[in-house]
C-alpha cells in the first residue's frame, strides 16, 4: 500500500483547497509546500479583492490565504514545508515522490497525485527588449515580493511595461510608497487587466494608460537610466520615428503569466497549447491516469475563488480515484476562444455539472456562447460583452455524452 | 452633472453612468444595488479602502499587511501613508487585529490582514 492516498504538491489556494477536500472524505494526505509558509503567492498580495465569490467579502490576499491556513491546521493535515518535489515517478500504478528539505533526500509513495505548483511570470528574456541588462529591471512579482514582504522599496521613477493585473495594482503600491510611476505601456491595443484596476489603480492616481506602445530599449551600465518607448502597429512592430526617451530607474514588466509545469512534464503529461496547462477532464484528471491539476498550473485565472473551486474538485476527485479507466470524449473550443478548460470529458463519470471556464480571443460585444453534441446545440448563453482579460464561467448539463462523441463550444454574434 | 465611470466594488467592473438633477442623482449600468450606493459616493464623497504595510521591528518579518476596516475619504489617502509610515509593530499580532483604533478620526480601525507570529 502507498504512503498516501493523495499526495498535494503546492500550498497556495489550489493546493490548500484540493488538501482539503481529500481529507474531507476521510483519506490520508500529505500537503508539501517549497516555501516556509503556506499561502503561496497570496502571501505577497496585500491589496482587497479576493474572496467575494467564495465569502461573500472583499479581503486582501493574506486574509484569504489566511482563513484557509486556519482550515488546514484544524483539519490536522500532515504538512511538509521548505519541502522541494524535484521528481515525480509513476512506477506499478504508484507515484513515487522525491522530496528535498534541507536534512536530505527522501521519497514518499501516493496512489493519486494533485498538481498545485501555481504560475510564474514571463521575464525580460522572453520580451526581446535590446539594449543593456542593468540592475532596475524586475517583473511585476518580484517587485511586489520585495515590497510587500521584505519591506524595501528601491524605486523612484518607474516605467511599467505590459497592463496584466499584478502590474496594475504595483502601480498603485509604488505610488503609495512614493515612487512616480510615468506610465504603464501596453503593446496590445486593448489593455489585459481588468477594467477595475485601470479605474481604481491608474484612474485614482492619474497615472497615464499608454496602449500600442512598447519599449524598444534599455539603458544604463549598473542601474537602469532610461528607457526608449516606441508606438507598435497592429502586428506589434515598432513604427519607425515614434521613439521616444524617457528617464527612470525602474521598469518593471507585467507580460504575462505561465502554468508552472515542469513536474507534470517529467511525469508525460499532455499540455494544452492554447491554455498552456495540462489537457484535463471534468474532474481535472490529466491525461496520465491518477495525476490531478488545479489553480494556476492548469490555466492562469484572474480570480483566486475559481483557484479554490478547481483545488476543491481537483482535491475530491482524487480522493476517489480508483484506478478505473476512463472513457474519454474530446471538447474543442473553436477559434474564437482563446482557450477552454477542460479539454476532455470522462463519460465514465459525473457529467451533470460540467463546469467549463473559458476566455474570449478578442474584445467582442454582443456574442452567444453554445455547446453542442455532435451537432445539437445543447446549451445557450448569451454576454453583453466578452473580454480577454475576464474569465467566464459557465456549467453545463452534458450527462448525455458518450465516448466519441463530438463536443464543441461555439462563438458567434448574438 | 454626467459622469460615466467603472464600477470598482466587484469583478464584474460594471461601467456606470451617473447624472446630477436638482440634487437628484440617477445612475443606469449597475447590475446591483451596490454599484448605485458607489455611483453616488463617486459624485458626493469619493471613499476608498486603502491597503498597505507597517513596518514591524522584527527582521524576519520587517512588514504587516494592514487594510483600513472600511473606506476613508479618497484625497486621505496619501496623508493616511504618510500616518502609517510613523507606525512600528513589536508585538505578535493575529490577522484581524486592530493596529490602530478609530484611524485617524474616520471611524474605522486599521487592522491586521496577516498573522505575525513572533
Ligand atoms: C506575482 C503574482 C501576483 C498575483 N496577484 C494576483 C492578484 O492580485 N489577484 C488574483 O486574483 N490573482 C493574482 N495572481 C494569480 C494568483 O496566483 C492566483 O489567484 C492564485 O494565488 C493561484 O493559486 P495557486 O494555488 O494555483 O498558485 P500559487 O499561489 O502560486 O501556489 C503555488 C504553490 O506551489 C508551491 N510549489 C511550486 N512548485 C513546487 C514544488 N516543486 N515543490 C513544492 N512546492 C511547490 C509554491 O511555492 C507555491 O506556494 C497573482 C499571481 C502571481 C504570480
Ligand atoms: S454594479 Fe454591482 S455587479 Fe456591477 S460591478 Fe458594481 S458591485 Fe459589481
Amino acid at each position: 500500500m502507498a504512503d498516501y492516498d493523495v499526495t498535494v504538491i503546492g500550498a497556495g489556494p489550489a493546493g490548500l483547497a484540493a488538501a482539503l477536500a481529500a481529507d474531507e472524505k476521510g483519506k490520508r494526505v500529505l500537503l508539501v509546500e517549497r516555501a516556509a509558509r503556506m499561502g503561496g503567492i497570496l502571501n505577497q498580495c496585500i491589496h482587497d479583492g479576493f474572496g467575494l465569490l467564495r465569502f461573500g467579502e472583499r479581503l486582501s490576499g493574506c486574509e484569504y490565504a489566511s482563513r484557509y491556513v486556519r482550515m488546514v491546521e484544524a483539519a490536522g493535515i500532515e504538512t511538509t514545508l521548505l519541502t522541494f518535489v524535484t521528481r515525480v515517478e509513476k512506477k506499478d500504478g504508484v507515484f513515487h515522490i522525491t522530496l528535498v528539505t534541507k536534512d536530505g533526500v527522501r521519497t514518499v509513495t501516493s496512489t493519486a497525485l494533485v498538481l498545485s505548483t501555481g504560475c510564474r511570470e514571463r521575464t525580460a528574456k522572453q520580451v526581446g527588449i535590446h539594449g543593456t541588462r542593468p540592475a532596475g529591471v524586475y517583473t511585476a512579482g518580484t517587485a511586489q515580493y520585495y515590497i510587500n514582504i521584505l519591506g524595501e522599496q528601491p524605486a523612484k521613477r518607474v516605467v511599467i511595461l505590459g497592463s496584466g493585473d499584478i502590474g496594475l495594482i504595483m502601480a498603485r503600491r509604488l505610488t503609495l510608497e512614493g515612487a512616480e510611476v510615468l506610465g504603464v505601456f501596453e503593446a496590445k491595443s486593448t489593455p489585459s487587466g481588468l477594467t477595475r484596476n485601470i479605474a481604481q489603480c491608474l484612474d485614482d492616481f492619474g497615472i497615464p494608460l499608454h496602449v500600442s506602445h512598447t519599449v524598444t530599449r534599455v539603458f544604463g551600465d549598473a542601474r537602469l537610466e532610461a528607457v526608449e518607448i516606441s508606438e507598435v502597429d497592429e502586428k506589434m512592430q515598432p513604427i519607425p520615428g515614434t521613439a521616444q526617451k524617457i528617464d527612470c530607474d525602474t521598469l518593471i514588466l507585467s507580460v504575462g503569466l505561465i502554468p508552472e509545469n515542469e513536474l507534470a512534464e517529467t511525469l508525460g503529461v499532455t499540455l494544452d497549447p492554447r491554455a498552456k496547462g495540462p489537457v484535463c477532464d471534468q474532474n481535472y484528471e490529466t491525461l496520465v491516469d491518477g495525476v490531478f491539476v488545479c489553480g494556476n498550473a492548469l490555466h492562469v485565472n484572474d480570480l483566486v475563488d475559481y483557484v479554490s473551486e478547481s483545488g476543491a474538485s481537483a482535491g475530491a476527485a482524487a480522493a476517489d480515484y480508483s484506478g478505473k479507466a476512463r472513457e474519454l470524449a474530446e471538447l474543442t473550443a473553436d477559434g474564437g476562444f482563446l482557450y477552454a478548460v477542460p479539454e476532455r470529458l470522462d463519460t465514465a463519470g459525473d457529467l451533470s455539472k460540467t463546469v467549463v471556464f473559458f476566455r474570449s480571443r478578442e474584445v467582442r460585444e454582443k456574442s452567444q456562447v453554445s455547446v453542442s453534441v455532435n451537432g445539437e446545440t445543447v446549451f445557450t448563453k448569451k454576454y453583453q460583452r466578452l473580454k480577454p482579460p475576464e474569465m467566464e464561467r459557465i456549467e453545463v448539463d452534458l450527462s448525455r455524452v458518450k465516448p466519441g462523441d463530438r463536443v464543441t463550444l461555439e462563438l458567434r454574434e448574438a | 452633472m454626467e459622469k460615466t465611470f467603472v464600477c470598482i466594488v466587484c469583478p464584474n467592473g460594471c461601467t456606470l453612468h451617473a447624472a446630477e438633477e436638482n440634487g437628484v442623482i440617477s445612475v443606469t449600468g449597475n447590475r446591483c444595488p451596490k454599484g448605485e450606493e458607489y455611483a453616488k459616493a463617486e459624485l458626493t464623497n469619493p471613499v476608498r479602502t486603502l491597503t498597505t504595510s507597517v513596518a514591524t521591528v522584527f527582521p524576519d518579518r520587517p512588514v504587516l499587511p494592514v487594510r483600513t476596516s472600511g473606506a476613508i475619504p479618497k484625497d486621505a489617502i496619501m496623508p493616511a501613508m504618510r500616518v502609517i509610515a510613523g507606525l512600528r509593530v513589536n508585538h505578535a499580532v493575529a490577522c484581524g487585529d486592530v493596529i490602530a483604533e478609530n484611524f485617524m478620526g474616520f471611524g474605522v480601525d486599521l487592522v491586521a490582514t496577516d498573522d505575525l507570529r513572533v
